[in-house]
């Protein structure tokens, strides 16, 4: 479990270190692409479908409480004495429950969407990512998503919330703690995406 | 609360024999699966699942996640107090907590523009087949169970400052929560118009 906090630590030295030889010129404008669908109308079918969820389970629509019970089942089967010996997770039992059932529908969605609409990409090295640091960035990727990932769970358990349960579901039912968390959300993400990309 | 010795807990919590497996009925968990499917095909089509997309809005550059954030919210803002006062829902909210929205946001956004994909799109872009997504997943996990190590820390400290309850926003300035749907609404309509007419 150390080595999981020291690579968390490193991760954001070691790829902002690696970074500095193998960046280029990101191009400006860049060309972003489409989406299938009017962002106004998938915006306003989400809107619904928090309104849906609200009313018939009483849940807000979250996405990051899933990963924290999925992480949790998962040392329940390695190491159940461990898991059962931290308050975190006694107060918040890991179970097959709504939040993770959840996330794994999200996949499954994007799948759907992504298959129906001929947008399956099946590539680890997305293009923005190639234009800025290089074809064969693979090793540099892995450190970043995975420092990313650790990061931004961490950091979603902390502030009680990500972009769905806190930057959607939170901040339309007018919770003060949610506007305040999806305001750092960006100002965070603002400052590290221009470090990186434009930096 | 104070948990400091998480030895002394009364023993029937000791083991995980006592925990079940599922929490909520068949019926129950099928309906979160069912809206989850709907949530990842919606992003997906949103074009929020994308690397690019996600990047883009963090450089200020392209607004699609913008434009879908704020018409969910325009949307769900005006439903969640219609259908309040209709008596039909009530408020699902977490307590505000200065110190962890603001600390736990700043580590988020960090590890959001590391990874180019926030914990919904994650999963959305796993499903679209961008295999970087996987590794993100695991660092999800990852980053989860390191929170749980550092509860009995966090719990104590950083989570106990500025704790101010489930306060919205009406009540924090005071003013009825119509007032504040009535100015928020047609604010957040003048952005999404605006960035409809000149941004991307």
């Amino acid at each position: 479990m150390k080595t999981m906090l020291l690579s968390a630590g490193f991760g954001l030295l070691l790829p902002t270190a690696a970074m500095a030889q193998t960046v280029e010129e990101l191009p400006s404008p860049y060309p972003y692409s489409e989406p299938a669908w009017s962002p106004y109308l998938v915006g306003a079918l989400i809107g619904v479908l928090v309104l849906v969820t609200l009313s018939l389970a009483g849940k807000r629509v979250g996405a990051s409480s899933g990963y924290a019970d999925a992480a949790g089942l998962i040392g329940r089967v390695i190491a159940p004495r461990h898991v059962t010996s931290l308050s975190y997770y006694r107060e918040n039992k890991p179970m097959i429950g709504w939040s993770l059932v959840f996330v794994v529908g999200v996949i499954v969605g994007g799948f759907l969407a992504a298959w129906s609409g001929g947008e399956l990409t099946g590539r680890f090295l997305q293009d923005m990512w190639v234009a800025r640091f290089g074809a064969d960035s693979y090793a540099l990727r892995v450190v970043v998503a995975l420092a990313g990932g650790g990061l931004m769970a961490f950091g979603a358990r902390l502030a009680g919330g990500c972009t769905s349960g806190h930057g959607i579901s939170g901040t339309l039912q007018l919770a003060v703690g949610s506007w305040v968390a999806v305001i750092c959300f960006f100002v965070g993400g603002i400052s590290t995406a221009l470090l990186m990309y434009r930096g | 609360m104070e948990k400091w010795d998480v030895r002394s807990q009364d023993a029937d919590s000791a083991s995980a024999d006592h925990w079940d497996w599922f929490e909520g009925s068949p019926g129950k968990l099928l309906g979160g699966a069912v809206c989850g499917v709907i949530f990842g095909f919606l992003l997906q089509k949103g074009g929020v699942a994308k690397f690019d997309v996600l990047v883009g809005v963090l450089l200020l550059e392209d607004f699609v996640v913008v434009k879908v954030m704020l018409s969910a919210i325009v949307v769900g803002m005006v439903g969640v107090y219609l259908l309040r006062r209709l008596g039909a829902i009530e408020l699902q909210i977490k307590e505000t907590k200065y110190g962890a929205n603001i600390i736990g946001g700043l580590i988020f956004g960090v590890g959001f523009a590391l990874l180019a994909y926030c914990p919904g799109t994650n999963a959305a872009a796993v499903g679209q087949g961008n295999y970087d997504a996987l590794v993100g997943l695991l660092g999800l996990l990852a980053g989860s169970y390191v929170f749980a190590l550092a509860y009995p820390f966090t719990s104590r400290t950083l989570s106990r400052w500025g704790n101010a309850g489930k306060i919205t926003l009406p009540e924090l300035f005071h003013v009825p929560t119509g007032a504040v749907v009535a100015v928020a609404v047609p604010l957040l309509v003048v952005v999404l118009v605006v960035l409809g007419v000149y941004a991307r």
